[in-house]
């Protein structure tokens, strides 16, 4: 068989040791802040006390005359580049709004200016000193108010770009419609309802952190904690007008970004104090500020009209949403799009609908968020599902089963939104869906569950609750990732690629993938990943396409490689290329004779035909393979303190082949966690004047050990044609599922059905009490 | 890193003239057992241990919250846990420290390291020297953890990565290879 397309694989779905967890484990692998750099300068930033108010002036002398401080910056020192800060393929379909520091305070934690000091005491005292008068202005905290004529105008400013329609804050749209028949026509129960998601921070445990400084030759050097480094390459050259080849990114270890480190946060203003003072200097965000003024998740009001006929038939989907992209637009349009994209071809309906807005409010700006919309979207539809499934009279499990998408269908969404732009038509070609439920309905015992739940009496109410899910894998024919293979002389290999391991393990994911091609194993692949100096592009780590696309083009480089390997050996071993095989680290030809790949890189290198064996490829991917996923969950509802207690958690999901299983149960595991923390704990909260109140781990609240309920992930295989060795994603998907499971299992406990997550004991108290 | 910053305000104080940084006035001399080694620290008064730390070099002692919230700053103090993000540098004076550098190296790892690696615990991996060394505190009062025991043990040190699931595992999993390494007469 064709070594691109082996299944009997020795590397790939093997538990390999993630290759950087024994440094990590041991605190020597370096993250962005781990390096001692000789006169490091402090940079700090100066944020705005109020959500909304024109700079009529600010007044830096005092600032300058701080003992330590070297420079302190204003809008009026930068050059005026309205660009976004979304890490996303140029042209961005977000709204260029942003400023590296702005002119005009739109959210308590707006920017203003930017110090560097030799200490970080003298940056704060310069903080402390800077004058800014402020015209305070009205402002606008509420989704659907923001849209209103006269509210607010949070963009009044001529020179930002693509916003649709800025007098009504509105920062994206999108509408759409398929339909067969006339709506509802076919329906014989019909549900209207609308649901509500909270602003939540994505709390990677390393804040964003970013150091910059001038190289010998004065090139400036970005050394930061993202997950796009040639986005910020990008984007940092355009916002200081700079040019792209005197920039370097390189991106040390990641502790975590879960999306919020999709975005540009803090490369341009830290370059600029780089090129103000020709100095080293570091930002690093406390965690007050990585909550404020990082990013956080669009909020969204959504409402779901279906209809269903008697059979369980789904006919009409019809989804509004309203997401809240806060001060600034990053995502604004591709979030809300997601938020129908992945959720509306779930169940096949014949009349779909979908309108968009996202719009401009006073509140803290909102990205890219693990989930992206989806998340917000599938709060919706499967909690909807069981509303309606109980008015059928239906079984929630068998309406879900009647009408999910199935293998070789297609869906008029797919093609009718796609991530900004139009989508790409496409076919399910490879779904395990019913074999997650299957096995997930047995794992939590669901019947036997619901048989001992059944008259329950008491205080204590338990019930059972399931979500089914799909995200995509990568956004078709417009991400891109490539890699290089290089050979040395012991055969190992330096494997150079742009993808971006943000403590995901796609470094170690992506060495096995070249591995298998190579017949070798992990240890004898050098990984270098995400320098914008010495590795070949990638678009980064985002939207579920790591596995998937940079998995691709790092085996088409491997396949590359491979093709000169054999084409050396074949000649050593005196037999045609074609009798050569690639097995335990040697050539191996079919009449038994071998020679070790060592002797094949040292003939390449030394002895004949002299040449560096090297394998280099892109790839781009014409569809976006969803990976599927059924959520089931047990929780308890105190009905006398509305405390919910999830019991038992239980995620199925269909990746395709597991490169990794280990890392990819790890990414399941943290992802339904962090799902299930937002369903029942984390909200920012804001004062009337939109401050935020709970900027830390103490009043914003995620799950420790002790309030984590057992969480099993099972993987169910498939095999998905266009993914490497048969892989799709699997890093958003999970975070999907425990809104709605829990809501539904909420429902199923004591009969109340809450909108609005997170369902607090305040408010589940409030709702029983009806 | 410390020249640099000694040089810095020495400078800064002479151009201001009157001791207007009072913190840079007041260096303390400490002496601290970082990992079996007595260390001589020059910190000012109001510095938190774990500035000092990384400041030394000791990098595996990172800083997630600065606030006491999030347990990846955890150094074993006199062989308990603490956060060194809440520890003035001078409250360590004349005390033992052991960072996650003082556990093991990539070469010759800690059992419990090579138990975090083994069951796949690792994933962005910014909480972990916390978490090892949460475990080895744990470990060093009760060999034998039960599931509940290695959850409380680990409560202080948020990770948003894993869901815990493979962390609590790589505990349990710890307290097998830590109790081999002793019968095997290696270090515990």
């Amino acid at each position: 068989m064709n070594v691109a397309d082996k299944k009997d694989f020795t590397v790939v779905n093997q538990r390999v040791d993630k290759i950087d967890s024994l440094a990590l484990a041991c605190g020597t692998a370096q993250f962005t802040d781990d390096v001692d750099i000789r006169g490091l300068l402090t940079g700090r930033l100066l944020y705005s006390p109020h959500a909304h108010a024109r700079i009529k002036r600010i007044d830096t002398r005092a600032a300058k005359a701080v003992p330590g401080v070297v420079a302190v910056l204003t809008h009026e020192d930068l050059p005026r580049v309205r660009h976004t800060t979304a890490g996303q393929g140029y042209p961005e379909p977000s709204p260029y709004d942003t400023l590296i520091l702005n002119d005009k305070a739109r959210y308590v934690g707006d920017r203003i200016a930017a110090v560097a000091a030799e200490t970080p005491e003298a940056a704060e005292e310069a903080l402390s000193k800077i004058k800014v008068d402020y015209e305070v202005l009205p402002a606008v905290f509420d989704t659907m108010e923001a849209m209103k004529d006269g509210a607010p105008v949070v963009h009044d400013e001529a020179d930002s770009k693509n916003i649709p329609d800025a007098r009504h804050n509105i920062a994206a749209k999108f509408d759409f419609e398929v339909k067969e028949t006339e709506w509802f026509s076919e329906a014989d129960v019909v549900v209207d309802q609308w649901y509500k998601t909270q602003w939540a921070q994505h709390c990677a445990l390393e804040p964003h952190v970013t150091i910059t400084y001038l190289d010998p030759e004065g090139r400036l050097v970005i050394r930061t904690s993202t997950q796009v480094p040639f986005h910020v390459r990008r984007v940092t050259a355009q916002a200081l007008k700079i040019p792209v080849k005197s920039i370097r990114v390189i991106k040390p270890r990641i502790g975590g970004g879960f999306g919020s480190k999709q975005e540009i946060v803090l490369e341009p203003v830290c370059a600029a104090l780089t090129l103000a003072t020709r100095r080293p200097v570091k930002i690093e965000y406390t965690r007050k500020e990585t909550f404020v003024s990082s990013r956080t998740r669009h909020p969204a009001v959504v409402r779901v009209k279906s209809g269903a006929r008697k059979d369980g038939t789904i006919t009409d989907a019809h989804m509004e949403i309203y997401c809240d992209n806060g001060a600034y637009g990053p995502h604004a349009l591709t979030v809300m799009m997601c938020a129908g994209s992945h959720t509306i071809p779930m169940y096949q309906a014949k009349n779909n609908r979908f309108i968009g807005r996202t719009v401009y409010t006073n509140h803290p700006v909102a990205g890219a968020y693990r989930g992206y919309g989806a998340t917000q979207g599938f709060f919706a539809w499967e909690s909807q599902m069981d509303i309606m499934a109980e008015k059928l009279g239906m079984d929630p499990l068998e309406f879900r089963r009647k009408n999910y998408i199935r293998l070789n269908e297609g869906s008029p969404v797919f093609k009718a939104m796609g991530e900004g732009r139009e989508g790409v038509e496409q076919k399910i070609t490879s779904c395990g869906l019913y074999a997650c439920i299957d096995r997930g309905l047995a794992a939590i015992r669901w019947r036997e569950r619901k048989d001992a739940n059944r008259g329950q009496a008491g205080a204590k109410r338990r019930g059972l609750g399931m979500a089914c899910l799909m995200q995509g894998s990568g956004i078709p024919e417009v991400d891109m990732a490539s890699a290089s293979l290089k050979m040395n002389e012991d055969g190992s290999f330096n494997l150079h690629m742009g993808a971006t391991d943000l403590g995901t393990g796609s470094d170690t994911v992506l060495a096995q993938i070249a591995a298998e091609v190579l017949g070798i194993t992990v240890k004898d692949i050098i990984v270098l990943s995400s320098d914008t100096d010495l590795t070949p592009f990638d678009v980064g780590a985002y939207a579920s396409s790591t596995t998937f696309i940079s998995g691709n083009a790092v085996k088409k480089a491997a396949l590359h490689a491979r093709e000169q390997i054999v084409k050396v050996a074949a000649r050593i071993l005196d037999v045609p290329a074609e009798d050569v095989e690639l097995r335990d680290g040697k050539a191996v030809a079919e009449n038994g004779r071998s020679c070790t790949l060592s002797e094949v890189a040292n003939t390449a290198l030394y002895y004949h035909d002299q040449h560096q064996i090297m394998g280099v490829a892109s790839h781009y991917a014409q569809s976006s393979p969803p990976p599927f996923a059924a959520h089931f969950t047990e929780v308890e509802v105190d009905t006398e303190t509305g405390q919910v207690q999830v019991l038992d958690y239980v995620a199925t999901v269909d990746c395709g082949t597991a490169i990794n299983p280990t890392l990819a149960e790890g990414q399941n595991d943290g992802a339904v966690l962090n799902g299930i923390s937002y369903a029942l704990a984390e909200e920012m909260l804001f004062s009337p004047s939109g401050a935020m109140v709970n900027p830390s781990f103490r009043d914003y609240k995620i799950f420790a050990t002790t309030d984590t309920p057992p969480v099993k992930t099972i993987i169910i295989p498939t095999y998905e044609p266009n993914g490497p060795f048969g892989a799709k994603s699997v890093s958003e998907i999970g975070i999907n599922g425990p809104i709605p499971a829990i809501a539904n299992a909420i429902y199923d406990a004591v009969g109340v059905r809450l909108f609005e997550p997170p369902f607090t004991p305040e408010k589940v108290l409030k709702a029983l009490k009806g | 890193m410390t020249k640099t910053r000694a040089k810095t305000v020495s400078k800064t104080k002479g151009r201001a003239g009157r001791g207007t940084l009072k913190a840079a006035d007041g260096v303390i001399a400490i002496t601290v057992n970082v990992n079996g080694r007595d260390l001589a620290m020059r910190v000012t008064p109001g510095e938190f241990l774990l500035d000092a730390l990384r400041r030394e070099g000791f990098k595996g002692v990172k800083k997630g919250c600065d606030n006491g919230d999030c347990g990846t700053c955890t150094i074993l103090l006199d062989g308990k846990p603490a956060l060194s993000c809440m520890l003035f540098a001078a409250q360590a004076h004349g005390r033992r420290v052991v960072t996650i550098e003082g556990l093991g190296t990539p070469d010759r790892p800690h059992p419990i390291q090579a138990a975090f690696v083994e069951a796949g615990a690792v994933q962005c991996g910014f909480c972990i020297p916390g978490m090892v060394l949460a475990t080895k505190a744990l470990l060093d009062e009760d060999p034998d953890p039960d599931e509940g025991a290695a959850r409380r043990a680990l409560d202080g040190n948020l990770c948003r990565c894993t869901g815990y699931v493979k962390q609590v595992e790589a505990v349990l999993l710890s307290a097998k290879k830590v109790k081999q390494a002793a019968r095997k007469g290696g270090r515990p």
